[in-house]
């Protein structure tokens, strides 16, 4: 049944700011979204919050609820007990912009670097022949939404500004499995994954996986395998024996995938 | 007047959703320097919550289907009120346009021979939409997404356009303003590309997310482009209904495709009750008979449940109304007894997870409460069938804000498809208007002077009404006046408080500063909502007749007079008007599909 719920929203923008207090009155069934937008509605008109469909699909409404990270219309209110208050801040990865809106544009930098999908020379269109079970592998990661929740975990940057250059964090991780569990990408991106975006840094805390909405198995299903393919390009004998007689100044270049690889992969 | 941030492109589209990313892929590729704004961040456009699947007769399934049946599919479910040609072309196009997505990286569900895996829809004779689970709008944005990034298209986002720029007759650019900070950008382009979905905020139950406001189909108006077949609204007939925080929310029609039936409180499967007589010669008349046509369509006649989506939603209307409803005012929605657990999570594994998160049923061994949902509009810009343009030169449209393809009902599946088949058109003919030009049209300072007065002027007021009340008052007059059924008292009655909210909205006044602002963004919107409500309350109370997604009890029947006809609306100054034009006619060759049957 409804009952007033003492809602606890951070107001502000880059210059700081702090929680404020209000009270909303809310109905049997609701989200924390649905008493934002109550609050929105009805008490601080310009209370900054970005949403989409409301329905857990774009993963847009993203905040800290209660400390921890959340689509705020896919958490319902009953998880929470009526007399304590709920705190709502955004994510904290990120720079505020105004109140609960960050500035995501590190996701979408990062998203430009990612060499696209390669198909193989000459295949027409139509022409593509996939079994079900080898693009279920890749599927799993193309569930992501894009809240960037995992993001907001990962500890490499969450408290370490400074790794963000070198770093794409695990969204951009699930998006290298993705293409290297597709069964018909040509492109080896190994190399940028280790090099330019930091798959060392991340001690599979598993954080990511934990607060995934789409239940993506980040860590287990691609983080882990990803790091075993890099090692396995990086120390394989024979590369590492050619590399020791190669001088500093010559141009570092992906090993070449070992015969049988791709077929033990799939 | 202050310095506002200025840049100039050939080809500027306005919407990221399916149809805009799509444009904006085809202007790049033939050449012309392409720019993407949108209201929202990259891939969280509307066309992410697109469930079911992409119509496309690529034949994966049933080899029986071709663009031929897919095109007369098309027309009879909109009701012969469709642009012939359009829906010509994206019969044709439409296996191509997907097969594309693949090559970009799109990952499909397959077939047991590894082509693209189709399933069967509403209207559809067979098998045809190309899906992934049931988040196909998923994988096709962010395959576009990838693709347009992976081009290095510019993408403007948070950015929303409020007017169009004109050169006397011409489109010179568009004006808008950055959510974030505010601030005004006007935008230099000889070709603007209006993609920017439809107007179910302006509804109270709506499956729609806050930005389909109808800016498009306003700011077209605005300049001067003619809209068609208004009247037309998609009430979808499987909206979530309890709890009422969750009402309006999708429920795919892969629900019924994949054997999902439709049952009254009463436990009956009352779609047989409802099956008109256009569609009686396709439709099987008995529960055996449908049952048996999910394996074998050549033999048997598809189930009621899955006539198209105009005379399903009726259905549930005139069930509810007769007394035969869930004690929350809807029917059932019932697969759990009809397919196991392990299927109904691996082929609706959103609906699985939206109907346990949000209302707590397990759609696997109960059925779903739903009613209908104000879902798609069919009416938007009049386009030219080939080109995308509207009747401005350089105003194109592609999408949902185009009018003219679907005719009087859209058939489930046929939305991805346009998407893409007129977002690749518009984009290409867009960049050879632009090539094409000698001289570059101007923009006229005057203009942008004024667009900027206006978007400031709730600030301006003091004291007065917030935008919020304002939009619930709207969305309250929509829903009850000019909903699934409707009568000329009502939308009279609709148009009057239309008027009234128009001199409500000269005096609401926003508090705050610029920075990002929702409620001077509605503000803003609630202009282009009132415009686009107007048009189909006047479109929908000139067509005397019932049809398609048009239903009125005071005209209760198909008039085949109207069916000749498409109703316009154009701007008038302050009013919107409506006059009638003749439906361009199919030639011959393509009205030999039609008597076969």
């Amino acid at each position: 049944m409804g009952y007033d719920l003492k809602l606890r929203v951070w107001r502000g923008d880059e210059n700081g700011g702090g929680l404020v207090d209000f009270t909303v009155p809310v109905e049997e069934g609701e989200v924390v979204l649905d008493a934002i937008h109550r609050l929105q509605a009805t008490q601080a008109h310009d209370l900054a919050v970005r949403w989409n469909c409301k329905a857990g699909k774009c993963g847009s409404c993203s905040a800290e609820i209660n400390g921890r990270p959340r689509l705020m219309c896919m958490t319902r209110l009953s998880l929470f007990d009526p007399a304590e208050p709920v705190t709502v801040t955004p994510l904290r990865t990120f720079p505020v912009i105004r109140d609960l809106v960050t500035d995501v544009s590190f996701n979408y930098e990062k998203a430009k670097t990612v060499p696209p999908f390669t198909p193989p020379e000459g295949l027409a269109l139509g022409e593509y022949r996939m079994a079900q079970v080898d693009v279920e592998r890749s599927q799993e990661f193309r569930k992501c939404i894009e809240c960037f929740l995992c993001q907001n975990v990962c500890h490499v940057i969450r408290d370490h500004e400074e790794n963000k250059q070198h770093f794409a964090g695990p969204r951009f991780f699930i998006r290298y499995a993705e293409l290297d569990m597709h069964p018909l990408d040509t492109l080896d991106r190994k190399r940028q994954l280790r090099d330019e975006h930091g798959l060392g840094l991340c001690n599979i805390t598993k954080c990511c996986t934990e607060v995934c909405p789409e239940g993506i198995k980040i860590t287990d299903n691609a983080i882990i395998p990803m790091k075993e393919r890099v090692v396995d390009t990086r120390y394989d004998p024979l590369t590492r024996f050619i590399r020791r007689f190669r001088s500093p100044e010559q141009p570092r270049r992906p090993a070449p995938e070992r015969q049988g690889q791709t077929a033990a992969d799939s | 007047m202050s310095e506002i941030e200025r840049h100039s492109y050939d080809v500027v589209v306005v919407g990221a959703g399916g149809a805009g990313l799509r444009a904006a892929i085809a202007a790049h590729d033939a050449g012309a320097r392409t720019a993407i704004v949108c209201k929202s961040l990259l891939g969280k456009a509307h066309t992410v919550m697109a469930e079911g699947g992409i119509a496309a007769a690529m034949g994966n399934v049933w080899p029986e289907d071709n663009w031929q049946v897919h095109f007369r599919d098309t027309m009879r479910g909109g009701k012969m009120l469709n642009n012939w040609r359009m829906a010509q072309l994206h019969a044709q196009e439409a296996p191509e346009r997907v097969w594309e997505l693949e090559s970009w990286g799109a990952l499909f569900d397959r077939t047991p021979d590894g082509k693209i895996s189709q399933r069967d829809f509403g209207g559809h004779r067979y098998a045809r939409l190309a899906h992934v689970g049931d988040r196909t709008g998923l994988e096709m944005i962010r395959t576009l997404q990838q693709r347009a990034v992976a081009l290095g298209i510019d993408v403007f986002m948070e950015c929303t356009i409020t007017r169009l720029l004109k050169d006397g007759d011409r489109i010179a650019g568009a004006f808008g303003y950055w959510r974030e900070s505010g601030r005004f950008i006007v935008f230099e382009a000889p070709s603007v590309v209006l993609a920017t979905g439809g107007i179910g905020k302006s509804f109270k139950v709506t499956s729609n997310s806050w930005e389909y406001t109808g800016d498009g189909h306003a700011m077209a108006m605005l300049a001067g482009a003619p809209l068609i077949n208004m009247e037309f609204v998609q009430f979808h007939p499987t909206g979530m209904l309890w709890p009422p925080s969750v009402r309006g929310i999708l429920v795919t029609e892969s629900v019924r495709g994949d054997g999902g039936v439709l049952r009254n409180a009463e436990g009956r499967r009352f779609m047989f009750d409802y099956i008109s007589d256009y569609f009686k010669a396709e439709t099987a008349d008995t529960e055996e008979e449908a049952d048996r046509w999910y394996d074998d369509h050549i033999n048997n006649r598809r189930p009621p449940e899955l006539l198209p989506r105009d005379e399903v939603a009726r259905a549930i209307n005139a069930e509810v109304k007769a007394g035969r409803g869930t004690p929350h005012g809807g029917v059932y929605l019932d697969i759990a007894s009809r397919r196991s657990p392990e299927f109904i999570k691996k082929r609706l594994p959103s609906m699985y997870h939206q109907f346990k998160e949000l209302a707590d049923v397990d759609i696997t061994k109960e059925p779903m409460e739903i009613a209908p949902t104000c879902h798609y509009v069919m009416g938007g810009v009049e386009v030219d069938a080939d080109s995308a343009m509207s009747k401005v030169p350089g105003l194109f449209a592609a999408g949902e804000v185009a009018g003219g393809m679907h005719g009087a009902n859209r058939l489930g599946g046929n939305s991805l498809s346009d998407l893409l088949v007129f977002g690749k058109r518009a984009g290409e003919y867009a960049a050879a208007h632009a090539a094409g030009l000698a001289v570059r049209p101007r923009i006229d300072e005057a203009d942008v002077a004024q667009a900027e007065a206006e978007a400031l002027a709730p600030f301006a007021r003091d004291g007065g009404e917030n935008p919020y009340s304002l939009h619930r008052d709207l969305q309250e007059t929509m829903h009850n006046l000019v909903g699934i059924i409707r009568v000329a008292e009502e939308m009279e009655r609709a148009l009057e408080r239309i008027a009234e909210y128009r001199e409500r909205l000269e005096k609401v006044s926003v508090e705050g500063n610029r920075q990002y602002n929702p409620g001077w963004h509605l503000a803003l919107d609630l202009r282009n909502m009132l415009i686009v409500s107007e048009s189909i309350a006047r479109a929908a109370l000139e067509r005397k007749e019932s049809r398609g997604g048009h239903t009125r009890d005071d005209y209760p029947s198909t008039d085949p007079e109207w069916g000749k006809r498409n109703v316009c609306c154009r701007w008038d100054g302050d009013h919107v008007t409506v006059y009638q034009q003749p439906l361009p006619e199919m030639p011959d060759e393509l009205k030999k599909l039609f008597e076969e049957h």
